[in-house]
Formats: C-alpha cells, structure tokens, sequence
C-alpha cells in the first residue's frame, strides 16, 4: 500500500508541475462551458430587424411593439421600403425584414386576412429558420389574443409545449453533451498521454523491473485521473444546476453511477489507446482524432444520431459518447431511471470490458 | 570478494523473436561479488538477455535462477532483490533529487528510517546533498547517470543489472562512474554490466563475448588477451569478430 501512496505522490507532482497537463484538465473544460455557455447559442436572441409599415395602423403598430417586446427582436432600420433588402442584409445591419402591407388593419377586419412579408438573410440557413419560426410564432399568438377570445376569427388554436424544456434552453442540450466530451478529454486522452509518456521516456522498464505488479503501475496512473475526472463532471453538473439552471430531474444516485461507469470507460480506452501507441505525440493525435472528433460530431451532442446517413449511424454506435448523453438526458431532463437506461448502461459496461480484456491481451504480447 | 557461489545461473536460455533467434543457447554463471560484462556489438543480443534476466521479457526456453530464484516462478522475489539501469536515462526529469530517491525508496517499500540514512549518505558521496531540491532535468548528464546508478542501488540489490550505463558519458565522468560500481561490489552488490566500450571491458572480473546471439568467449580479461595474443580488449575482441 505504501508503495501505491508513493506512486501517487509521484503522479501528483507529474500532473501539478506541468502547466499543458494542467491547461487540458481545468482550462479546456471551463473553456468550453464558457463557450457553449456564452458564444456558441443557437437561441434567438436580440436579432436585429428591419421594420416597413405601409400601412401604419393601429394593429401594424401593436405587432411591431409585440415583436420587439419579446426580447428576441430588436429594430435595427425603419426603411420607407423594402427595396433595397440586399443592400440592408449586405451591409449585415438586419437579419430580417417583416413588411406591413398597406392597409392592413382594414384587411383583416373586413376581409379576415391580411399579408406580412418576412424577408431573411439565409445565408446562415439555420439561424434563419430559426428567427422566421420566431417571428411566426409570435405573430400567431398575436392574431389568437387579438381575435379568437372574441371569437371573431375562426380556427384551429395550437398550443405547444415543449416538454423537458419548455423555454427550449440550450444549456438543456450542451450540459448533457459537454460531461461526455469533458470526460473523454480528461480520462480518455489524458490516460492515454500518462502512460505513453512512460514508456517513451523509459522510466516504464524500471517500474515494470520494480517490485510493483504490472495492475499497480496502471492503477497508479489511471487513480488520479479519475479522481481529477470525479472533480470535472462535478464541476460541470454543478455549473449547469447554478448558473444555466438545467435541473436534475432523476435520481442524482443513479446519475452520479453511470457518470462514474463512463469514467471507467474512458480511463479503459485511454489505457487501450497506450498499448498501441510509443510516443506522447502519437497518443495525442489518436486521442484528438479516433475521440474527440466523433464524441463531439458523432455522439448526437450537437447532430441528432437519428438524422445522419446510414452510414454514420453505424460508426456513431460504436462511440461510448453516444450513449452516455443519451443517459444523461434521460436522467437529467425526463427523470427517466434504470427501466429506462438499462440497454445503455450495458452497452457501456461491455465497452468497458472489452477495452480492459484487449489492453491485457496487448501486454502480455508485449512481454513475449 | 568473489567466492564460488552464483547468484546467476542461465541453462540452455532460447529467445526467438518469430524467425529471429536473439539469444541462441546461453549457457554461463554469475558469481556472487563479481563484475559481470556482456561485451558485443549493437543487436549481439546483450539487451535481450538482461530484459530476461530481469522479468521484463519471457524466454522461449531454458532455465535461469536470478538471486536463487526461478525467473518464470518467482519473479516477484526476484524484483525485488534487482536493481536495474536502462539504456535510456529513467529518472523523472520533472521531479527533484529528493522526490525521485524518495519515489524509487518508496515503490521497493525501504522503510522511511532507512530511506533518509542512504539518501544522505548517498547525496554527500555524490557531492550533490545541496542540490537535493534541484530538478533532474536541470542537472548536467553525467550528475544524471551517476544518480541513476545511485538510486538503482538504494534498496540495496543482490545484483545490479546495468545496460549499457555510460552511454554518451565523457571519460571522465565515465571513471568516476566506474569507481560508483566498485564500491557498490564492496558493499557486496554483484554487478552485471553491458557495454560496446572495450576499455570498460578491462574493467570487469569477467567478461562474456557475444556475436549474433551466442556467447563465443567467457574468461576474465586477462586470460582473454593471453588465449588471444592480444595487448587489450579491443584486439581481443576484432580478433574474435573476424
């Protein structure tokens, strides 16, 4: 036992004394919670607009207000017309012009129909489908409030709920995901690194012509990791509880023990991942390509699974990250439990030993 | 100091590497107190051999006792009694003096009293107990080589295996590491030594000659040059080679 707390000690200073290890284990996590957080949101919000009311009535008037007052619009230009909206969308001032047509308030009094035109600026296809859908809506709220209480208007009231996440929150969708990626990065990758450090710069054959048994010297690595790993998925669940408020909405227990089955998962790869590979470099570059990539493209983090061709489903199977966020949303956001999860949680559990069964294999090859 | 009695004894010991034969039926003995030296060129199978000998690598075939014991039945046993030089420089260059000797101390489990007594002897033998807080990888090579050897010894071996140790060393710094073997052999340490350096071949008991995976001469230096006619090591072993 004396001899594991010495070979801990030992991975302590290695991991506290080297400012990259420390930039990829706390840096890169808080970096990309600020990002996904911060910068990279898909969510409409104060998008500039260009209003042109030909007609200037009193129900043009209250829509405009209506819009602006969501808190997803905010008026960049009051053109007299809507003839140069490429010149508008070129200097990028306004991603989207709504035009009044004349007399509208008249129209849809009297004849029960009246036009808008809502130009946007596709050249960001998704965020334009995204502000046109907005603008919809709430253009559609609006005839309902003004018409149907009245019961002037006539026609079907849809009322959607977007359940889980009613205020279509992207942290709802990026905290899930990011415990994944987070964790490959530090358990996976940095495993991976340890490891093969030891062995280019020698100081495996002396450890493996100590006393230690071949199990202590890979526990050894691999404890600190994933203790520093328990640390992260901590930091990021608790982040996301405080700051972007995404609740925990099943057991935290069972949370907490598939959070930790992944980590096992990880650290197992990233072991695999070392005895294949003899140089820091190397291992790096197959942490960032054969890991990082997919868990981030492939593991329905950002690109649902179930939209990609046939193809990459397939490849996209095989990546623990798939998986894992599938429970985590579960978990997390339907409250779902183990009835729910169990094929996932075996499906990592396998993983897990598949990895350990070949990283044994390859040692042993190793000392013949 | 040498007697008799073997700490090493290497029966009939086969490494084949698919087609490859490293080791080609080595047969030799290693006594205790001796200096032991595997002389041969690049890729003779020197290397091979002392990975064996220090469970770093299993044979094909052969019997092989290592400080008594039997190398696929008690290799823990024999780890534990072995102390092991590589050809790389392995100390960790990222941690201290103190922290390496204070890592080597602790994963052969030396307890803590003892540790800090040979530690200080060690440092003040080596000139270096105030530079205890200085990372390794500050340090000039030689100061490196001779810690490496230092701490490869700490815990006290029967028998040092040492690969290679004075690989790009000045001769100076390559004589003071030599006088470090000779009084690790007083204390008692057996030593087991390769090198393609001839004139660290003189400095052995006894050397063993390899070419192409078989020892094709064992005799103390001095019988060597005689049985060869020749005036140093390094004609002893061109004649040999031709």
């Amino acid at each position: 036992m004396n001899r594991f707390l010495a070979f801990l000690r030992k991975e302590f200073h290695h991991i506290f004394r080297d400012p990259r290890t420390l930039v990829i284990l706390f840096g890169i996590p808080i970096a990309q919670i600020l990002l996904f957080g911060f910068v990279l949101t898909n969510e409409v919000r104060n998008v500039k607009i260009a209003v042109v009311d030909h007609s200037r009535d009193y129900l043009s008037t209250r829509l405009t207000e209506r819009l602006l007052s969501s808190g997803f619009f905010q008026l960049a230009a009051i053109p007299s017309s809507e003839n140069d909206y490429e010149g508008l969308f070129r200097s990028s001032k306004v991603k989207e012009i709504i035009v009044f047509e004349p007399n509208f308030a008249t129209n849809i009094i009297k004849e029960g129909k009246a036009g808008i035109q809502v130009i946007a600026d596709a050249s960001e296809p998704n965020a334009a489908q995204l502000i046109v859908n907005y603008t919809t809506a709430i253009a559609n709220d609006f005839m309902r409030d003004e018409f149907v209480k009245d019961q002037k208007l006539p026609g079907i009231n849809i009322k959607v709920r977007m359940l889980f996440n009613e205020n279509m929150r992207d942290a709802y969708n990026f905290i899930p995901g990011l415990i994944a990626v987070i964790l490959m990065l530090v358990s996976a990758m940095m495993t991976a690194i340890t490891i093969t450090r030891e062995k280019e710069t020698g100081t495996m054959e002396i450890l493996l012509a100590s006393p230690l048994k071949p199990i202590q010297i890979i526990l050894g690595k691999v404890v600190p990791y994933m203790l520093l790993s328990i640390v992260n998925a901590l930091v990021v669940l608790l982040l996301g509880y405080f700051v972007f408020s995404v609740p925990i909405v099943g057991s935290l227990a069972l949370l907490l023990g598939e959070i930790l089955l992944f980590i096992f998962l990880a650290l197992s790869l990233g072991i695999l991942i070392s005895t294949f590979v003899n140089s820091q470099i190397t291992a790096l570059a197959m942490s960032g390509f054969v890991l990082m990539l997919p868990s981030i493209l492939l593991s329905g983090f950002i690109f649902p699974v179930k939209n990609m061709p046939v193809a990459l489903q397939v490849i996209a199977n095989l990546m623990p990250p798939r998986w894992f966020i599938e429970i985590n949303r579960t978990v997390m956001l339907k409250g779902g439990g183990l009835a729910e999860i169990w094929p996932n949680t075996l499906i990592l559990a396998g993983m897990s030993v598949l990895f350990i069964f070949i990283s044994i294999r390859k040692f042993k090859i190793r000392l013949q | 100091m040498i007697n008799s009695e073997p700490v090493i004894t290497v029966k009939n010991m086969v490494k084949k590497f698919g087609d490859f034969v490293a080791n080609d039926n080595l047969n030799f003995e290693v006594f205790k107190g001796e200096i032991f030296g595997f002389i041969g060129a690049n890729g003779a199978g020197k290397t091979t051999a002392i990975r064996i000998l220090c469970g770093l690598s299993t044979p094909t075939s052969g019997e092989m006792k290592v400080a008594g014991f039997d190398i696929y039945r008690q290799t823990e046993k024999i780890k534990q009694n072995i102390g092991y030089m590589s050809q790389k420089f392995s100390l960790y260059e990222d941690l201290t003096i103190n922290e390496n000797i204070r890592f080597y101390g602790g994963i052969y489990g030396m307890q803590i009293a003892k540790r800090k007594a040979r530690t200080a002897e060690m440092l003040e033998r080596l000139e270096l107990t105030e530079y205890g807080n200085r990372k390794i990888g500050d340090l000039p090579l030689g100061w490196k080589q001779k810690l490496a050897f230092s701490i490869a010894i700490l815990h006290n071996p029967k028998i040092v295996f040492l690969d290679e140790p004075t690989g790009g060393v000045d001769p100076i710094t390559r004589r003071q590491f030599w006088n470090l073997i000779y009084e690790a052999v007083e204390k008692g340490i057996t030593v087991f030594v390769t090198t393609h350096y001839m004139d660290e071949a003189e400095y052995c008991d006894r050397v063993s000659i390899m070419a192409d995976g078989r020892i094709v001469a064992l005799d103390t230096p001095e019988n060597l040059k005689l049985q060869y006619n020749a005036a140093n090591m390094d004609e002893v072993f061109l004649k040999i080679a031709r």
